[in-house]
Protein backbone atom coordinates (compact mmCIF):
# COMPACT_ATOMS: atom_id res chain seq x y z
CA UNK A 1 0.00 0.00 0.00
CA UNK A 2 2.84 2.35 0.88
CA UNK A 3 4.49 1.71 -2.44
CA UNK A 4 1.22 2.30 -4.24
CA UNK A 5 0.62 5.61 -2.49
CA UNK A 6 4.16 6.60 -3.29
CA UNK A 7 3.64 5.87 -6.97
CA UNK A 8 0.36 7.76 -7.07
CA UNK A 9 1.88 10.87 -5.52
CA UNK A 10 4.92 10.69 -7.76
CA UNK A 11 2.48 10.35 -10.64
CA UNK A 12 0.65 13.47 -9.54
CA UNK A 13 3.93 15.36 -9.51
CA UNK A 14 4.85 14.47 -13.09
CA UNK A 15 1.15 14.67 -13.96
CA UNK A 16 1.18 18.34 -13.02
CA UNK A 17 3.99 18.87 -15.48
CA UNK A 18 2.08 17.03 -18.21
CA UNK A 19 -0.97 19.08 -17.28
CA UNK A 20 0.92 22.34 -17.76
CA UNK A 21 2.23 21.34 -21.15
CA UNK A 22 -1.16 19.93 -22.15
CA UNK A 23 -2.67 23.26 -21.20
CA UNK A 24 -0.16 25.03 -23.43
CA UNK A 25 -1.16 22.73 -26.30
CA UNK A 26 -4.85 23.35 -25.66
CA UNK A 27 -4.40 27.13 -25.58
CA UNK A 28 -2.91 27.14 -29.04
CA UNK A 29 -5.35 24.52 -30.25
CA UNK A 30 -8.34 26.58 -29.15
CA UNK A 31 -7.14 29.62 -31.04
CA UNK A 32 -5.86 27.93 -34.20
CA UNK A 33 -7.16 24.34 -34.21
CA UNK A 34 -3.60 23.18 -34.57
CA UNK A 35 -1.39 21.18 -32.23
CA UNK A 36 1.97 22.86 -31.80
CA UNK A 37 4.45 20.00 -32.08
CA UNK A 38 7.24 22.39 -31.16
CA UNK A 39 5.71 23.17 -27.76
CA UNK A 40 8.05 20.76 -26.00
CA UNK A 41 11.19 22.01 -27.73
CA UNK A 42 10.24 25.60 -26.92
CA UNK A 43 10.00 24.56 -23.29
CA UNK A 44 13.33 22.75 -23.52
CA UNK A 45 14.99 25.82 -25.04
CA UNK A 46 13.64 28.01 -22.23
CA UNK A 47 14.94 25.51 -19.68
CA UNK A 48 18.43 25.79 -21.18
CA UNK A 49 18.11 29.54 -20.82
CA UNK A 50 17.34 29.04 -17.12
CA UNK A 51 20.29 26.65 -16.82
CA UNK A 52 22.61 29.30 -18.32
CA UNK A 53 21.40 31.92 -15.87
CA UNK A 54 21.80 29.61 -12.87
CA UNK A 55 25.20 28.48 -14.12
CA UNK A 56 26.26 32.12 -14.38
CA UNK A 57 25.53 32.46 -10.69
CA UNK A 58 21.98 33.79 -10.60
CA UNK A 59 19.87 32.47 -7.70
CA UNK A 60 17.16 29.98 -8.68
CA UNK A 61 13.95 32.00 -8.33
CA UNK A 62 15.10 35.16 -10.14
CA UNK A 63 16.36 32.89 -12.92
CA UNK A 64 12.98 31.12 -12.88
CA UNK A 65 11.07 34.40 -13.32
CA UNK A 66 13.44 35.71 -15.97
CA UNK A 67 13.03 32.43 -17.85
CA UNK A 68 9.25 32.72 -17.76
CA UNK A 69 9.57 36.20 -19.27
CA UNK A 70 12.09 34.94 -21.82
CA UNK A 71 9.80 32.06 -22.82
CA UNK A 72 6.87 34.46 -23.17
CA UNK A 73 8.84 36.74 -25.46
CA UNK A 74 10.14 33.74 -27.40
CA UNK A 75 6.56 32.56 -27.93
CA UNK A 76 5.37 35.96 -29.08
CA UNK A 77 8.30 36.38 -31.46
CA UNK A 78 7.84 32.88 -32.93
CA UNK A 79 4.17 33.62 -33.57
CA UNK A 80 4.83 37.02 -35.12
CA UNK A 81 7.82 36.06 -37.25
CA UNK A 82 7.29 32.40 -38.14
CA UNK A 83 3.63 31.46 -37.70
CA UNK A 84 1.97 34.71 -38.84
CA UNK A 85 3.16 34.47 -42.46
CA UNK A 86 1.69 30.96 -42.82
CA UNK A 87 -1.49 31.75 -40.89
CA UNK A 88 -3.72 31.12 -43.90
CA UNK A 89 -1.65 28.33 -45.39
CA UNK A 90 -3.07 24.80 -45.64
CA UNK A 91 -2.94 22.77 -42.43
CA UNK A 92 -0.17 20.49 -43.68
CA UNK A 93 2.05 23.47 -44.45
CA UNK A 94 1.65 24.72 -40.90
CA UNK A 95 2.31 21.27 -39.49
CA UNK A 96 5.55 21.20 -41.48
CA UNK A 97 6.44 24.60 -40.00
CA UNK A 98 5.80 23.23 -36.49
CA UNK A 99 8.00 20.22 -37.15
CA UNK A 100 10.69 22.44 -38.65
CA UNK A 101 10.53 24.58 -35.54
CA UNK A 102 10.92 21.46 -33.40
CA UNK A 103 13.97 20.27 -35.34
CA UNK A 104 15.55 23.72 -35.51
CA UNK A 105 15.16 24.42 -31.79
CA UNK A 106 16.45 20.96 -30.99
CA UNK A 107 19.55 21.24 -33.13
CA UNK A 108 20.29 24.86 -32.28
CA UNK A 109 20.22 23.90 -28.61
CA UNK A 110 22.47 20.94 -29.28
CA UNK A 111 24.81 23.21 -31.22
CA UNK A 112 25.00 25.84 -28.48
CA UNK A 113 24.97 23.62 -25.39
CA UNK A 114 26.09 20.24 -26.83
CA UNK A 115 24.07 17.06 -26.38
CA UNK A 116 25.80 16.17 -23.13
CA UNK A 117 23.24 15.51 -20.41
CA UNK A 118 23.30 18.18 -17.72
CA UNK A 119 22.06 18.28 -14.15
CA UNK A 120 19.35 20.86 -13.57
CA UNK A 121 18.84 22.01 -9.99
CA UNK A 122 15.59 21.76 -8.09
CA UNK A 123 14.64 24.75 -5.96
CA UNK A 124 13.35 22.40 -3.29
CA UNK A 125 15.55 20.80 -0.62
CA UNK A 126 16.83 17.25 -1.00
CA UNK A 127 15.45 16.00 2.32
CA UNK A 128 11.72 15.20 2.22
CA UNK A 129 9.58 18.06 3.52
CA UNK A 130 6.15 16.81 2.45
CA UNK A 131 6.18 13.55 4.38
CA UNK A 132 7.67 10.21 3.41
CA UNK A 133 5.49 9.42 0.41
CA UNK A 134 6.70 12.15 -1.92
CA UNK A 135 10.00 13.82 -2.70
CA UNK A 136 10.37 17.52 -1.99
CA UNK A 137 10.73 18.22 -5.67
CA UNK A 138 7.61 16.23 -6.46
CA UNK A 139 5.55 18.11 -3.89
CA UNK A 140 7.06 21.42 -4.93
CA UNK A 141 6.33 20.73 -8.60
CA UNK A 142 2.68 20.05 -7.73
CA UNK A 143 2.60 23.36 -5.84
CA UNK A 144 4.16 25.29 -8.71
CA UNK A 145 1.74 23.70 -11.17
CA UNK A 146 -1.19 24.64 -8.96
CA UNK A 147 -0.04 28.25 -8.72
CA UNK A 148 0.35 28.45 -12.52
CA UNK A 149 -3.10 26.96 -13.06
CA UNK A 150 -4.69 29.29 -10.54
CA UNK A 151 -3.05 32.37 -12.07
CA UNK A 152 -4.19 31.31 -15.53
CA UNK A 153 -7.72 30.68 -14.33
CA UNK A 154 -7.90 34.09 -12.67
CA UNK A 155 -6.43 35.76 -15.75
CA UNK A 156 -8.84 34.19 -18.23
CA UNK A 157 -11.86 34.36 -15.99
CA UNK A 158 -11.61 37.83 -14.47
CA UNK A 159 -9.51 40.17 -16.59
CA UNK A 160 -10.73 42.04 -19.68
CA UNK A 161 -7.63 40.90 -21.58
CA UNK A 162 -8.31 37.28 -20.68
CA UNK A 163 -11.89 37.65 -21.85
CA UNK A 164 -10.69 39.25 -25.09
CA UNK A 165 -8.31 36.34 -25.68
CA UNK A 166 -11.10 33.83 -25.18
CA UNK A 167 -13.32 35.82 -27.52
CA UNK A 168 -10.61 36.04 -30.18
CA UNK A 169 -10.02 32.29 -30.01
CA UNK A 170 -13.72 31.46 -30.31
CA UNK A 171 -14.93 33.85 -32.92
CA UNK A 172 -12.24 35.98 -34.56
CA UNK A 173 -14.68 37.83 -36.83
CA UNK A 174 -16.92 38.95 -33.99
CA UNK A 175 -13.86 39.75 -31.90
CA UNK A 176 -12.64 42.17 -34.58
CA UNK A 177 -16.11 43.72 -34.65
CA UNK A 178 -15.80 44.70 -31.00
CA UNK A 179 -12.35 46.12 -31.63
CA UNK A 180 -10.13 43.29 -30.39
CA UNK A 181 -6.78 43.04 -32.20
CA UNK A 182 -7.07 39.34 -32.92
CA UNK A 183 -3.56 38.95 -34.33
CA UNK A 184 -2.03 40.23 -31.10
CA UNK A 185 -4.28 38.01 -29.02
CA UNK A 186 -2.88 35.02 -30.91
CA UNK A 187 0.67 36.21 -30.28
CA UNK A 188 -0.17 36.69 -26.62
CA UNK A 189 -1.60 33.16 -26.53
CA UNK A 190 1.65 31.81 -27.96
CA UNK A 191 3.57 33.80 -25.39
CA UNK A 192 1.49 32.45 -22.51
CA UNK A 193 1.69 28.89 -23.82
CA UNK A 194 5.46 29.17 -24.13
CA UNK A 195 5.73 30.61 -20.62
CA UNK A 196 3.69 27.71 -19.18
CA UNK A 197 5.87 25.32 -21.16
CA UNK A 198 8.95 27.00 -19.71
CA UNK A 199 7.70 26.34 -16.19
CA UNK A 200 6.95 22.74 -17.10
CA UNK A 201 10.45 22.39 -18.54
CA UNK A 202 12.10 23.75 -15.41
CA UNK A 203 10.00 21.45 -13.23
CA UNK A 204 10.69 18.30 -15.25
CA UNK A 205 14.39 18.92 -15.89
CA UNK A 206 15.54 17.90 -12.36
CA UNK A 207 13.73 14.57 -12.89
CA UNK A 208 14.64 13.69 -16.49
CA UNK A 209 17.89 15.73 -16.60
CA UNK A 210 18.60 18.46 -19.08
CA UNK A 211 19.28 17.48 -22.67
CA UNK A 212 17.90 18.67 -25.99
CA UNK A 213 15.62 15.63 -26.30
CA UNK A 214 14.26 15.75 -22.79
CA UNK A 215 10.79 16.95 -23.77
CA UNK A 216 10.08 14.28 -26.39
CA UNK A 217 8.41 11.89 -23.97
CA UNK A 218 6.85 14.69 -21.94
CA UNK A 219 5.19 16.16 -25.03
CA UNK A 220 3.78 12.75 -25.89
CA UNK A 221 2.28 12.42 -22.41
CA UNK A 222 0.97 15.97 -22.61
CA UNK A 223 -0.60 15.22 -25.96
CA UNK A 224 -2.26 12.12 -24.49
CA UNK A 225 -3.43 14.23 -21.53
CA UNK A 226 -4.95 16.88 -23.79
CA UNK A 227 -6.75 14.24 -25.84
CA UNK A 228 -8.01 12.35 -22.80
CA UNK A 229 -9.45 15.49 -21.25
CA UNK A 230 -10.75 16.91 -24.52
CA UNK A 231 -8.40 18.93 -26.68
CA UNK A 232 -10.71 21.95 -26.61
CA UNK A 233 -11.14 21.96 -22.84
CA UNK A 234 -8.45 23.52 -20.60
CA UNK A 235 -9.82 22.02 -17.38
CA UNK A 236 -10.09 18.65 -19.09
CA UNK A 237 -6.48 18.86 -20.24
CA UNK A 238 -5.35 19.55 -16.69
CA UNK A 239 -7.35 16.60 -15.39
CA UNK A 240 -5.96 14.50 -18.23
CA UNK A 241 -2.44 15.53 -17.26
CA UNK A 242 -2.80 14.32 -13.69
CA UNK A 243 -4.57 11.16 -14.84
CA UNK A 244 -1.86 10.31 -17.36
CA UNK A 245 0.83 11.00 -14.77
CA UNK A 246 -0.71 8.66 -12.23
CA UNK A 247 -1.54 5.94 -14.78
CA UNK A 248 1.93 6.03 -16.23
CA UNK A 249 3.54 5.70 -12.83
CA UNK A 250 1.26 3.08 -11.36
CA UNK A 251 1.15 0.93 -14.48
CA UNK A 252 4.89 1.38 -14.94
CA UNK A 253 5.64 0.28 -11.39
CA UNK A 254 3.21 -2.60 -10.96
CA UNK A 255 1.89 -3.81 -14.30
CA UNK A 256 3.95 -3.26 -17.43
CA UNK A 257 7.31 -2.18 -16.08
CA UNK A 258 9.20 1.06 -16.59
CA UNK A 259 10.45 0.19 -20.07
CA UNK A 260 6.96 0.26 -21.53
CA UNK A 261 5.75 3.41 -19.73
CA UNK A 262 5.70 5.55 -22.85
CA UNK A 263 3.43 3.01 -24.47
CA UNK A 264 0.76 4.03 -21.95
CA UNK A 265 0.61 7.43 -23.62
CA UNK A 266 0.35 5.91 -27.09
CA UNK A 267 -2.35 3.47 -26.00
CA UNK A 268 -4.29 6.33 -24.43
CA UNK A 269 -3.98 8.48 -27.55
CA UNK A 270 -5.20 5.70 -29.83
CA UNK A 271 -7.84 4.57 -27.35
CA UNK A 272 -9.33 8.02 -26.96
CA UNK A 273 -9.30 8.69 -30.69
CA UNK A 274 -11.09 5.41 -31.36
CA UNK A 275 -13.57 5.34 -28.48
CA UNK A 276 -14.35 8.96 -27.68
CA UNK A 277 -12.56 11.41 -30.00
CA UNK A 278 -13.84 14.44 -28.10
CA UNK A 279 -12.21 13.26 -24.85
CA UNK A 280 -13.81 12.92 -21.44
CA UNK A 281 -14.73 16.59 -21.17
CA UNK A 282 -14.87 17.44 -24.87
CA UNK A 283 -17.15 20.34 -25.57
CA UNK A 284 -20.76 19.48 -26.13
CA UNK A 285 -22.67 22.64 -26.90
CA UNK A 286 -26.39 22.83 -27.24
CA UNK A 287 -27.22 25.56 -29.68
CA UNK A 288 -30.66 26.88 -30.38
CA UNK A 289 -31.31 28.51 -33.70
CA UNK B 1 -22.04 70.48 -44.85
CA UNK B 2 -20.41 67.16 -45.52
CA UNK B 3 -22.48 64.09 -44.81
CA UNK B 4 -21.88 61.97 -41.69
CA UNK B 5 -21.21 58.89 -43.74
CA UNK B 6 -20.33 59.25 -47.38
CA UNK B 7 -19.69 56.31 -49.67
CA UNK B 8 -18.46 56.84 -53.21
CA UNK B 9 -17.68 54.29 -55.90
CA UNK B 10 -17.63 51.29 -53.57
CA UNK B 11 -16.41 48.17 -55.37
CA UNK B 12 -15.94 44.78 -53.79
CA UNK B 13 -15.50 41.22 -54.94
CA UNK B 14 -15.21 37.74 -53.50
CA UNK B 15 -12.37 36.21 -55.48
CA UNK B 16 -13.17 36.68 -59.15
CA UNK B 17 -16.85 37.38 -58.49
CA UNK B 18 -17.58 41.08 -58.37
CA UNK B 19 -20.40 41.90 -56.01
CA UNK B 20 -20.42 45.68 -55.76
CA UNK B 21 -20.09 47.78 -58.89
CA UNK B 22 -19.69 51.29 -57.55
CA UNK B 23 -22.16 51.98 -54.74
CA UNK B 24 -22.74 55.63 -53.83
CA UNK B 25 -24.75 56.82 -50.89
CA UNK B 26 -24.64 59.23 -47.98
CA UNK B 27 -26.39 59.70 -44.68
CA UNK B 28 -26.70 62.47 -42.11
CA UNK B 29 -25.90 62.19 -38.43
CA UNK B 30 -28.75 61.03 -36.25
CA UNK B 31 -30.76 59.51 -39.07
CA UNK B 32 -31.73 55.96 -39.92
CA UNK B 33 -30.99 54.91 -43.45
CA UNK B 34 -31.92 51.59 -44.96
CA UNK B 35 -30.43 49.68 -47.86
CA UNK B 36 -33.06 47.59 -49.57
CA UNK B 37 -32.64 44.92 -52.18
CA UNK B 38 -33.19 41.29 -53.04
CA UNK B 39 -30.97 38.38 -52.05
CA UNK B 40 -27.51 38.77 -53.51
CA UNK B 41 -27.92 42.45 -54.32
CA UNK B 42 -24.84 43.29 -52.26
CA UNK B 43 -26.35 44.74 -49.09
CA UNK B 44 -24.42 42.60 -46.63
CA UNK B 45 -21.25 43.05 -48.64
CA UNK B 46 -21.71 46.82 -48.47
CA UNK B 47 -21.85 46.72 -44.69
CA UNK B 48 -18.90 44.35 -44.52
CA UNK B 49 -16.91 46.61 -46.84
CA UNK B 50 -17.64 49.65 -44.66
CA UNK B 51 -15.93 48.08 -41.70
CA UNK B 52 -13.04 46.51 -43.50
CA UNK B 53 -14.23 42.90 -43.48
CA UNK B 54 -13.96 42.47 -47.25
CA UNK B 55 -11.43 43.90 -49.65
CA UNK B 56 -12.84 46.97 -51.37
CA UNK B 57 -12.05 49.88 -53.61
CA UNK B 58 -13.68 53.29 -53.41
CA UNK B 59 -13.97 56.02 -50.88
CA UNK B 60 -15.66 55.88 -47.47
CA UNK B 61 -15.74 58.99 -45.33
CA UNK B 62 -17.00 58.82 -41.77
CA UNK B 63 -17.36 62.05 -39.78
CA UNK B 64 -15.03 63.77 -42.23
CA UNK B 65 -12.32 61.11 -42.09
CA UNK B 66 -11.40 58.50 -44.69
CA UNK B 67 -11.94 55.04 -43.21
CA UNK B 68 -11.65 52.90 -46.35
CA UNK B 69 -8.79 50.41 -46.18
CA UNK B 70 -8.66 50.62 -42.39
CA UNK B 71 -8.61 47.42 -40.35
CA UNK B 72 -11.92 46.37 -38.80
CA UNK B 73 -10.58 47.00 -35.28
CA UNK B 74 -9.71 50.58 -36.21
CA UNK B 75 -13.06 51.26 -37.82
CA UNK B 76 -14.74 50.01 -34.64
CA UNK B 77 -12.56 52.29 -32.54
CA UNK B 78 -13.98 55.26 -34.46
CA UNK B 79 -17.44 54.44 -33.13
CA UNK B 80 -18.96 52.19 -35.76
CA UNK B 81 -20.68 49.13 -34.33
CA UNK B 82 -21.66 46.31 -36.67
CA UNK B 83 -24.48 43.92 -35.82
CA UNK B 84 -23.44 41.21 -38.23
CA UNK B 85 -25.33 38.79 -40.36
CA UNK B 86 -25.79 35.67 -38.20
CA UNK B 87 -25.49 37.76 -35.02
CA UNK B 88 -21.86 36.89 -34.30
CA UNK B 89 -22.60 35.61 -30.80
CA UNK B 90 -19.67 34.39 -28.72
CA UNK B 91 -21.55 31.17 -28.06
CA UNK B 92 -19.35 29.75 -25.30
CA UNK B 93 -19.30 32.97 -23.28
CA UNK B 94 -22.02 34.18 -20.95
CA UNK B 95 -24.52 36.82 -21.97
CA UNK B 96 -22.85 39.39 -19.78
CA UNK B 97 -19.38 38.53 -21.07
CA UNK B 98 -20.70 39.10 -24.59
CA UNK B 99 -21.94 42.51 -23.53
CA UNK B 100 -18.70 43.43 -21.80
CA UNK B 101 -16.81 42.56 -24.95
CA UNK B 102 -18.90 45.15 -26.75
CA UNK B 103 -17.29 47.78 -24.56
CA UNK B 104 -13.80 46.27 -24.97
CA UNK B 105 -12.28 49.40 -26.54
CA UNK B 106 -13.74 51.77 -23.96
CA UNK B 107 -11.67 53.06 -21.06
CA UNK B 108 -14.50 54.64 -19.00
CA UNK B 109 -15.15 51.68 -16.67
CA UNK B 110 -17.87 53.33 -14.59
CA UNK B 111 -19.85 54.41 -17.63
CA UNK B 112 -19.62 50.85 -18.96
CA UNK B 113 -21.30 49.54 -15.80
CA UNK B 114 -24.04 52.13 -16.24
CA UNK B 115 -24.45 51.20 -19.90
CA UNK B 116 -24.78 47.56 -18.95
CA UNK B 117 -27.80 48.46 -16.85
CA UNK B 118 -29.06 50.69 -19.66
CA UNK B 119 -29.12 47.88 -22.23
CA UNK B 120 -30.65 45.54 -19.64
CA UNK B 121 -33.31 48.23 -19.37
CA UNK B 122 -34.00 47.91 -23.09
CA UNK B 123 -33.85 44.12 -23.01
CA UNK B 124 -34.85 42.82 -19.55
CA UNK B 125 -34.76 39.26 -20.90
CA UNK B 126 -30.99 39.52 -21.27
CA UNK B 127 -30.65 40.47 -17.65
CA UNK B 128 -32.52 37.32 -16.63
CA UNK B 129 -30.06 35.34 -18.71
CA UNK B 130 -26.89 37.24 -17.84
CA UNK B 131 -25.00 34.19 -16.54
CA UNK B 132 -26.29 31.84 -19.21
CA UNK B 133 -24.07 30.56 -22.01
CA UNK B 134 -24.97 32.79 -24.96
CA UNK B 135 -25.16 29.89 -27.41
CA UNK B 136 -28.18 28.58 -25.54
CA UNK B 137 -30.21 31.77 -26.01
CA UNK B 138 -33.06 31.70 -28.49
CA UNK B 139 -32.67 33.34 -31.88
CA UNK B 140 -34.57 36.43 -30.79
CA UNK B 141 -32.54 36.73 -27.61
CA UNK B 142 -29.32 36.38 -29.55
CA UNK B 143 -30.41 39.16 -31.88
CA UNK B 144 -31.16 41.34 -28.87
CA UNK B 145 -27.74 40.40 -27.53
CA UNK B 146 -26.11 41.39 -30.81
CA UNK B 147 -27.83 44.77 -30.78
CA UNK B 148 -26.97 45.26 -27.11
CA UNK B 149 -23.36 44.29 -27.66
CA UNK B 150 -23.17 46.95 -30.37
CA UNK B 151 -24.77 49.52 -28.05
CA UNK B 152 -22.12 48.79 -25.41
CA UNK B 153 -19.59 50.49 -27.69
CA UNK B 154 -21.58 53.72 -27.36
CA UNK B 155 -21.46 53.86 -31.13
CA UNK B 156 -21.98 56.93 -33.27
CA UNK B 157 -23.13 54.73 -36.11
CA UNK B 158 -24.69 51.29 -36.00
CA UNK B 159 -24.63 48.96 -38.97
CA UNK B 160 -27.46 46.45 -38.71
CA UNK B 161 -27.46 43.44 -41.01
CA UNK B 162 -30.93 41.90 -41.32
CA UNK B 163 -31.98 42.45 -37.72
CA UNK B 164 -35.34 40.83 -38.45
CA UNK B 165 -33.90 37.64 -39.93
CA UNK B 166 -35.44 34.48 -38.51
CA UNK B 167 -37.45 36.24 -35.83
CA UNK B 168 -41.15 36.00 -35.05
CA UNK B 169 -43.13 39.05 -36.21
CA UNK B 170 -43.91 40.17 -32.66
CA UNK B 171 -40.26 40.08 -31.68
CA UNK B 172 -39.32 41.98 -34.82
CA UNK B 173 -41.75 44.70 -33.87
CA UNK B 174 -40.39 44.90 -30.36
CA UNK B 175 -36.84 45.07 -31.66
CA UNK B 176 -37.61 47.79 -34.19
CA UNK B 177 -39.36 49.87 -31.53
CA UNK B 178 -36.28 49.68 -29.39
CA UNK B 179 -34.05 50.62 -32.32
CA UNK B 180 -36.25 53.64 -32.92
CA UNK B 181 -36.06 54.59 -29.25
CA UNK B 182 -32.27 54.24 -29.20
CA UNK B 183 -32.04 56.43 -32.28
CA UNK B 184 -34.25 59.12 -30.81
CA UNK B 185 -32.90 59.13 -27.26
CA UNK B 186 -29.24 58.55 -27.88
CA UNK B 187 -28.90 60.05 -31.35
CA UNK B 188 -27.25 56.91 -32.66
CA UNK B 189 -27.24 56.93 -36.45
CA UNK B 190 -28.19 53.63 -38.05
CA UNK B 191 -27.61 52.00 -41.39
CA UNK B 192 -30.00 49.08 -41.69
CA UNK B 193 -29.91 46.35 -44.30
CA UNK B 194 -33.20 44.53 -44.61
CA UNK B 195 -35.14 42.12 -46.73
CA UNK B 196 -38.26 43.00 -44.85
CA UNK B 197 -38.74 46.22 -46.82
CA UNK B 198 -42.02 47.22 -45.19
CA UNK B 199 -40.55 47.11 -41.70
CA UNK B 200 -37.36 48.83 -42.76
CA UNK B 201 -39.20 51.68 -44.49
CA UNK B 202 -41.31 52.21 -41.40
CA UNK B 203 -38.17 52.54 -39.30
CA UNK B 204 -35.95 54.54 -41.65
CA UNK B 205 -35.79 58.17 -42.67
CA UNK B 206 -34.03 57.49 -45.96
CA UNK B 207 -33.73 54.50 -48.22
CA UNK B 208 -31.53 53.29 -51.03
CA UNK B 209 -32.52 50.48 -53.33
CA UNK B 210 -29.64 48.25 -54.43
CA UNK B 211 -29.85 45.92 -57.40
CA UNK B 212 -26.93 43.73 -58.48
CA UNK B 213 -24.32 45.85 -56.78
CA UNK B 214 -25.56 49.30 -57.77
CA UNK B 215 -27.82 51.91 -56.21
CA UNK B 216 -30.83 52.20 -58.53
CA UNK B 217 -33.11 54.39 -56.47
CA UNK B 218 -32.90 56.66 -53.46
CA UNK B 219 -35.09 59.01 -51.50
CA UNK B 220 -36.88 59.52 -48.24
CA UNK B 221 -38.60 56.48 -46.82
CA UNK B 222 -41.98 57.94 -47.77
CA UNK B 223 -40.93 58.52 -51.38
CA UNK B 224 -39.54 55.02 -51.74
CA UNK B 225 -42.64 53.51 -50.19
CA UNK B 226 -44.88 55.23 -52.71
CA UNK B 227 -42.71 54.26 -55.68
CA UNK B 228 -44.71 51.87 -57.84
CA UNK B 229 -41.84 49.60 -58.80
CA UNK B 230 -40.70 49.23 -55.19
CA UNK B 231 -44.25 48.61 -54.06
CA UNK B 232 -44.72 45.80 -56.56
CA UNK B 233 -41.30 44.16 -56.20
CA UNK B 234 -40.43 44.63 -52.55
CA UNK B 235 -43.59 45.42 -50.64
CA UNK B 236 -45.74 42.99 -52.58
CA UNK B 237 -49.02 44.79 -52.95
Amino acid sequence: MDAFLHQVLAGLATGGIYASLALALVMIYQATHLVNFAQGEMAMFATYFAWSLINAGMPYWPAFLLTVVFAFVLGVVIERVIIRPVENAPVLAIVVVFIALLVILNSVTGWIFTYTIKVFPSPFPAEPIFGRYITSHGGGAIGVTMVVLLLLYLFFRFTPLGLAMRAAAQNPDSARLVGIRVGWMLALGWGLAAAIGGVAGMMVAPIVFLDPNMMGGVLLYAFAAALVGGIDNPAGAVFGGFLVGVLENVLGAFVIGNELKLAVALVLIIGVLVVKPSGIFGKVLVTRV
Amino acid sequence: MAAFLEVAGLHASYGPTRVLHGIDFAMDEGTITTLLGANGAGKTTTLRALCGMVKMQGEVKFAGERIDGKATEDVVRRGIAHVPDGRGTFVYLSTEENLRLGAYTRKDRDAVEADLERVYGYFPRLKERREQQAGTLSGGEQQMLAVSRALMLRPRLMLLDEPSFGLAPLIVQELFQILRAVNEREKVSMLVVEQNAAMALELADHAYLIETGRVVLSGTAAEIRSNDAVRRSYLGY
